[in-house]
């Protein structure tokens, strides 16, 4: 697998890391009820499909990346830096 | 009939020609007691517990595809208890005392080898880890053994003790650890179920779980619908998708972990062996194959097949441990999708639609946990209540902060 890296261009798997479903949004900590920050934490969503996703390029430019990626084929639908993600683009 | 040194005798002189089919491929009745989803391992074993030790037998087993053709073929079946939290040493050492009685109870070779497992450790802060580790296995009545650098020299002597980076310093041994055929655990366990009465049916994929007024009511399947008064999954590697067909979400990510076999050797290792400064286990089946994995792709994935990398890791990490291994040819290699909950540790509970339960988040520790994970999991479908090694392993913990995480990853599931 490699990732377009919209700075660095294709890079190998091994200069990235992981972190997940982009979705989950902090809620404030103050204002968040328990089961909202039992959701922030623990629910992801895990679909055998398309997901958007979260990257570091770690060896590279060091951005967080957004990642639309299908997690039955592994074939990478779009990256954009994470500030720039639209969300539901998964959908 | 009975396996035994007499049947096959028999049947040697018969040409070998009055074998039956081991199990019924069944095909679904209408109505069932209990509705098990996925015919691996775990969902064969809560079959053939429920039917044998809680006298429920109006029970399904379904399966998308055949019986063991999920992760109950795809692990590196290894069987152990060597847990640190309390949580899980009763689980898992109830699965191992299941395990040493098995093949007697089953009647079938499971091919139960109790050849030791023995994780290694590289620096003195690890092995005081693991001199704990040991002594939290002893009080919970499990062996345990920490073992000095020349009793496994004299045992090993091929492995890499002056590495540079991270010399051998010592290893925590389970003598009653081992492996286990696992396609035999799926056939035996199937074969014993299906003698008592529960029905196999294969082909069979669930696309619907029927609830009504907050009550499971039966699965709709592609060989139609099938009516159940309870419903439980285990489905590993698929739990989230399966649960949210009746609208549960779960604390779980699916990955992707792969494996390896070797060409076949002569004997050469004879226990289970950990690395302990990277992550490795590897064992040696009885068809003389080395067989070997290590960590998780560490991506969602449901490709049951990985990448590059990991398999690069997981081959300097043999090196390191064995140089020997570098002129040794990989064989085969495959992929299996593991259910990785957020706390590293597994779900047997009840969820909040009723009459449906979950057995799911096995990570990549679920074949060891076969036996116990079927009985507990049979135990709370006949009684409505946790059995009382499983009683931790509750959905709910992530709500309540009772978390069982026994490498302290926090809820990273790639880091489990």
């Amino acid at each position: 697998m490699r990732i377009a890296c919209p700075h660095c261009g294709l890079r190998d798997l091994q200069e990235f890391t992981y972190l997940g479903d982009a979705s989950p949004s902090r809620p404030d900590g103050l204002a968040a009820t328990e089961s909202a920050m039992f959701d922030y934490v623990y629910l992801r969503e895990n679909p055998r499909g398309l997901l958007e996703e979260l990257w570091f390029h770690n060896a590279g430019c060091r951005a967080w990346l957004a990642v639309c990626r299908d997690t039955l084929t592994h074939t990478i639908q779009s990256v954009v830096p994470a500030n720039k993600r639209k969300k539901g683009a998964a959908a | 009939m009975r396996y035994s040194g007499f049947s096959l005798i028999a049947q040697s002189l018969k040409g070998h020609a009055g074998w039956g089919p081991a199990w019924r491929d069944a095909s679904p009745k209408s109505t069932y007691d209990v509705v098990i989803i996925g015919g691996g391992g775990h969902g064969l074993a809560t079959a053939y517990y429920l039917a044998s030790r809680y006298g429920v037998s109006n029970v399904a087993v379904i399966e998308k595809g055949y019986i063991g053709s999920g992760n109950a073929g795809r692990n590196t079946t290894i069987i152990r208890s060597n847990y640190l939290l309390s949580e899980n040493i009763p689980f898992f050492e109830s699965s191992m005392k299941l395990w040493e009685g098995l093949e007697q109870e089953l009647n079938y070779n499971a091919m139960v080898s109790q050849r030791g497992a023995l994780l290694l450790c590289h620096s003195d802060a690890q092995r005081d880890a693991f001199a704990r580790r040991g002594n939290a296995m002893r009080l919970a009545g499990v062996d345990a053994e920490i073992m000095e650098v020349e009793q496994i020299r004299a045992m090993l002597p091929f492995l890499d003790y002056e590495n540079a980076r991270f010399p051998i310093r010592g290893g925590l041994m389970q003598w009653r650890a081992g492996t286990a055929r696992h396609d035999a655990v799926v056939w035996g366990y199937a074969r014993a179920a299906d003698a008592r009465g529960v029905d196999i049916v294969q082909n069979c994929e669930v696309t619907g779980i029927s609830v009504e007024n907050g009550r499971v009511v039966g699965v709709d399947t592609t060989r139609g619908q099938i009516k159940a008064k309870k419903v439980a999954l285990a489905v590993a590697g698929n739990s989230s998708r399966v649960a949210a067909m009746a609208g549960l979400r779960l604390p779980i990510e699916s990955h992707v972990l792969q494996a390896f076999v070797s060409e076949g050797l002569k004997p050469l290792l004879n226990c289970v062996l950990t690395f302990g400064a990277g992550h490795l286990y590897i064992s040696q089946s009885d068809k003389g194959g080395l067989v070997f994995g290590g960590g998780i792709d560490g991506y969602n994935s449901y490709a049951q097949r990985g990448n590059l990398p990991t398999i690069e890791d997981v081959m300097e990490a043999a090196m390191g441990l064995w140089p020997a291994l570098g002129r040794v040819r990989v064989l085969r290699h495959w992929g299996g999708i593991m259910d990785m909950s957020m706390d590293g540790s597994p779900i047997i509970d009840h969820t909040s639609v009723q009459g449906l339960y979950i057995n799911a988040g096995w990570c990549y520790g679920g074949f060891k946990a076969t036996p116990a994970s079927g009985m507990c999991l049979a135990h709370l479908v006949a009684k409505d209540e946790p059995h009382p090694v499983a009683a931790a392993y509750r959905l709910d913990r992530f709500a309540t902060g009772r978390l069982i995480d026994e490498r302290g990853m926090g809820a990273q599931p790639n880091l489990h």
